[in-house]
């Protein structure tokens, strides 16, 4: 099975002994079967909360509101059995941080046995043999000695490369990795994505992408979403985003992407002032604050999405279509 | 992790060493010689002789240490002042009984205390995991000699059930297991509570962790997690606990021996200390310190081979 | 690691007015707190709240089940065991604080001395710490009875002598964390004094922490005390104690079994009451202190 993915009016919040803390405010988001798409935005814009909202993981003190519409089925109306019988079947979580992913004191091939729970027609057996053929398909060699190691006996790329394979093993229909490179080092992170532009190749399920690094999402995604302070603020194809951004935040994210200079500068361009309070959101434009275009409305209203061309939009009252 | 165990293994050695010593030099700080304190004021001189020489005390101190520890080397811990019969006799006759005892309590304390406060972090927040959390201070706090008492006057002399005192008829399983129950659960009682307090404490750090979020986000059932994923890191530190606390069931034991005339070394030292026995007081005292000081030290190498992180930074 | 010893400083001070509501409002410490405060009235009171004398013999009246003249019956001697069992508080309360005081002040100085002193100094005394602590307490307990023969001051001495060493550690600890931290070491670059050092900055430091830790040991000893009691090695008869009120209970439970009912309650009580005040205590001041093992 697998479906098309519609996040709808999406909001989460954490009640807090400081106050609601307000992480994503109506959020829309559309993916397709066989599509790549891409979350960008700097640290505390929302993007964890949006993958823990999708993996259906987030905390006890959160409350969400609006729906996650997974092939027509809402994933937040689901009780918690459900949900559960649903991760790591439908939907599958590359973890941000290889270290720390893996249970230090069980080997690779005893948690990766234990991650095909949902496969109840297959033995032991037939669940190891996956796992070494599936080893094999993300580069590791000698699979079969590798899945008597722990986790610590591993490279960070090579368990980065496990945790790819653990997806990959459930055959989700919904491929979600957070910040796949992050902890990788520089040729680490080229090998990670050279193998997930691979696999791409023969997977038909909806991928989402989560970075703050703007050069793994335009090497890997089809489409983009840009997202700042909770919310959405611009979307389209990774050519419109990053060849044609309307939105100023985007701009100003772009301009920044230290990748986009030829030569070495005395200093990195910097976005001046600093992320609204998610626990007070200002009225009106989240980005008015920080924005250069700022005028009479962005501090009065909430800006509506723009539509631009194709499935390009923008949520800026300095935008027109 | 030779380098390790011999290293542990050395101190260990240092203190049994180090606290013979205090003890012999304690002997002989305290005024009024021992043989005149054990036999009485009205002893006649003759019995008196004997008795200081069957102590040794008619030697040097530094002398009778000496001779202590070249005779313990060869399995001779001395005579005991009263019957003329050799201490390590006494301490193998009584030594079985008191490891069965610690044994079992130990055992049972885990196999209840483990899963209650597994199923405390299952259903943590909630009342059961309150209920839980009182009910474990409490058992903690009462005095095991106590529940001893009380489980005697109920099941043994007014139910019936099970015997009041012994260790069960030599050869007769059946029987030494019925005279295990009560003791062993009187000692048990507490440390199911500290134990399912342990396990909680530890296991809410563990269920923090990344690889908790991975094992949820491939939709494992939480007892699982709980069970094998959490439990394996969580049991590391509980079992450490466990281990220096072993000298608290120690402790238990020589109380609920004497509760239940149990023929163990609790019972074997208590005789021994109110009749100024010096011999078996020593030889009990060294044997008991040497086989705690072993699995301290057994723990810290069983932990190591729990861990494999820790493992390979001893190999390495 | 200077932030991370002024934040660990600066937290009880800051804390410290609202502490008697924060500890009321957990229902288990109200009820501890009221146990404890009985007990204390009762120790303190005994001689006017006891009915009768705890030594008064009179056997024509022995092991007579409870009754209006008799609340909890009377013993083997025919002495009023609510007479006794009130002492035995005072017995067990009197010995609890004096012995842990002891311990408190000889961790106390010890510790300050390792922490404080010369390096070599302080070696030495965390080995004693630390091959005391690896020893079964009972068995160097035991081996202390024997030498110093049972009573009452023997009691204290062994408790002393088994407790002091985690007093030390933490003492130390605590010591060595606070000397490094920035206005000790301004306080240094003033040629300030040791004595001045130590008693007006590292002192009222170091005590909170080791408050809770002698809280959380009083239930502890006044089990030792009843139990050493209990095997003819505690106070010596006919002193009342919890512990030999059970031993006779204990030989006569066949025919009088009030007697042990009657002899264990008190000790329960306090000994609940003691650990939950303890854990109240530590769970408002300092929730990483490690649990109290059972006993």
């Amino acid at each position: 099975m697998s479906g098309a993915l519609a996040v709808r009016d999406l909001s989460v919040r954490y009640e807090t002994a400081q106050g609601a803390v307000h992480a994503l405010r109506h959020v829309d988001i559309e993916a397709s079967p066989g599509e790549v798409v891409g979350i960008v935005g700097e640290s505390g814009c929302g993007k964890s909360t949006l993958v823990t909202a999708l993996a259906n993981l987030l905390p006890a003190n959160a409350r969400a509101d609006g729906a996650i519409l997974y092939d027509g089925v809402d994933l937040a109306g689901l009780d918690a059995r459900r949900q559960r019988m649903l991760r790591g079947d439908e939907i599958a979580l590359i973890g941000q941080d290889p270290m720390t992913a893996f249970n230090p004191v069980l080997t690779i091939g005893d948690q990766l046995v234990d991650f095909q729970h949902h496969r109840r027609d297959l033995g032991r057996a037939e669940k190891r043999a996956r796992i070494v053929a599936m080893l094999g398909r993300v580069g590791i060699s000698d699979a079969e000695r590798r899945m008597k190691s722990y986790p610590h006996e591993l490279s960070g790329g090579m368990r980065q490369r496990v945790a790819i394979a653990a997806a990959l093993l459930t055959d989700p229909g919904l491929l979600i990795a957070d910040e796949p490179t992050t902890a990788l080092d520089v040729t680490m992170e080229a090998q990670i994505i050279h193998l997930l532009r691979e696999l791409r190749r023969d997977y038909n399920g909806i991928v989402i992408v989560v970075s703050h690094h703007l050069g793994v999402i335009a090497e890997l995604c089809d489409r983009v979403y840009v997202m700042y302070a909770g919310e959405v603020v611009e979307g389209g194809d990774v050519d419109a985003i990053f060849h044609g951004a309307r939105h100023p935040y985007t701009r100003a994210l772009l301009a920044c992407d230290p990748a986009g200079f030829p030569d070495r500068l005395e200093r990195l361009p910097t976005i001046p002032g600093s992320l609204p309070s998610l626990t007070v959101p200002p009225t009106g434009c989240v980005y008015a604050p920080r924005c250069e275009r700022a005028f009479a409305p962005c501090g009065l209203a909430e800006p509506r999405p723009v539509p631009l061309s194709g499935s390009h939009m923008a949520r800026c009252h300095a935008v027109s279509a | 992790m030779l380098a390790y165990a011999v290293k542990r293994i050395g101190l260990g050695l240092l203190i049994l060493v180090f606290v013979m010593v205090v003890m012999y030099a304690a002997v002989f700080l305290v005024p009024g010689d021992p043989a005149t304190v054990a036999l009485g004021p009205r002893a006649t001189p003759e019995l008196k002789k004997l008795l200081i020489e069957r102590m040794g005390l008619d030697q040097p101190v530094w002398w009778q240490i000496v001779e202590f520890f070249r005779n313990a080397l060869t399995g001779n811990l001395g005579y005991d002042v009263w019957s003329n019969r050799p201490v390590s006799t006494l301490v193998i006759e009584a030594l079985p009984n008191t490891l069965i005892l610690g044994l079992a309590s130990l055992l049972t304390a885990l196999a209840i205390g483990v899963p209650l406060g597994c199923l405390s972090v299952m259903r943590r927040g909630t009342l059961a995991d309150g209920v839980i959390g009182v009910l474990a201070v409490s058992v903690i706090a009462v005095p095991s000699f106590v529940v001893a008492i009380y489980s005697l006057l109920v099941f043994a002399v007014t139910l019936r059930w099970l015997p009041a005192i012994g260790a069960g008829e030599a050869g007769n399983m059946a029987s030494q297991f019925k005279a295990l129950i009560l003791p062993a659960l009187a000692i048990a009682l507490g440390w199911v509570g500290y134990i399912a307090r342990m396990v909680r404490a530890s296991m809410m750090e563990v269920m923090g962790e990344p690889h908790i979020r991975t094992a949820r986000s491939f939709g494992l059932p939480e007892w699982k997690i709980v069970s094998k994923y959490a439990l394996r890191i969580a049991i590391i530190p509980t079992i450490s606990l466990v281990a220096v606390g072993l000298g608290s069931i120690l402790s238990s034991a020589v109380f609920v021996e004497a509760v239940f005339s149990r023929p163990g070394i609790g019972k074997l030292i208590t005789d021994a200390v109110s009749t100024r026995n010096y011999p078996v007081v020593m030889g009990t005292v060294l044997i008991m310190t040497t086989i705690y000081i072993s699995i301290t030290i057994a723990a810290d190498l069983l932990i190591a081979r729990l861990d494999p992180r820790v493992r390979d930074v001893f190999r390495g | 690691m200077s932030s991370v010893a002024e934040a660990s400083l600066s937290t009880p001070a800051r804390r410290r007015l609202p502490m008697l509501g924060a500890l009321l409002a957990d229902p288990f410490t109200c009820v501890a707190i009221v146990l404890v405060a009985g007990f204390l009235v009762t120790a303190a009171f005994a001689p006017w709240i006891a009915p009768y004398s705890p030594l008064k013999i009179d056997v024509l009246h022995k092991l007579q089940p409870p009754s209006a003249a008799h609340w909890f019956g009377t013993d083997h001697l025919g002495r009023d065991l609510l007479s006794r069992v009130i002492y035995g508080a005072r017995t067990a309360l009197t010995i609890a604080i004096v012995s842990v005081a002891i311990a408190g002040a000889i961790g106390l100085l010890l510790g300050l001395i390792a922490g404080y002193g010369p390096r070599w100094l302080d070696a030495m005394l965390v080995l004693t710490f630390d091959s005391l602590n690896s020893l079964p307490m009972i068995m160097f307990a035991l081996a202390i009875i024997t030498v110093l023969g049972a009573g009452t001051g023997t009691l204290i001495v062994v408790i002393a002598a088994t407790s002091f060493p985690s007093y030390a550690r933490l003492i130390r600890a605590q010591t060595l964390a606070l000397k490094n931290s920035d206005y000790i070491l301004a306080e240094r670059l003033i040629d300030a004094s040791a004595a001045r050092i130590i008693f007006i900055h590292l002192l009222p430091n170091v005590v909170g922490p080791l408050i809770i830790l002698l809280s959380m040991d009083i239930p502890v000893v006044i089990m030792v005390e009843a139990g050493l009691s209990f095997l003819g090695l505690g106070v010596r008869p006919p002193t009342p104690s919890w512990g030999s009120i059970l031993y006779d209970g204990y030989t006569s439970i066949r025919s009088a079994p009030f007697m042990v009912v009657f002899g264990g309650l008190p000790l329960v009580l306090a000994t609940l009451g003691f650990t939950f005040l303890g854990e109240g205590l530590r769970d408002y001041l300092d929730p990483r202190l490690q649990l109290r093992r059972p006993s």
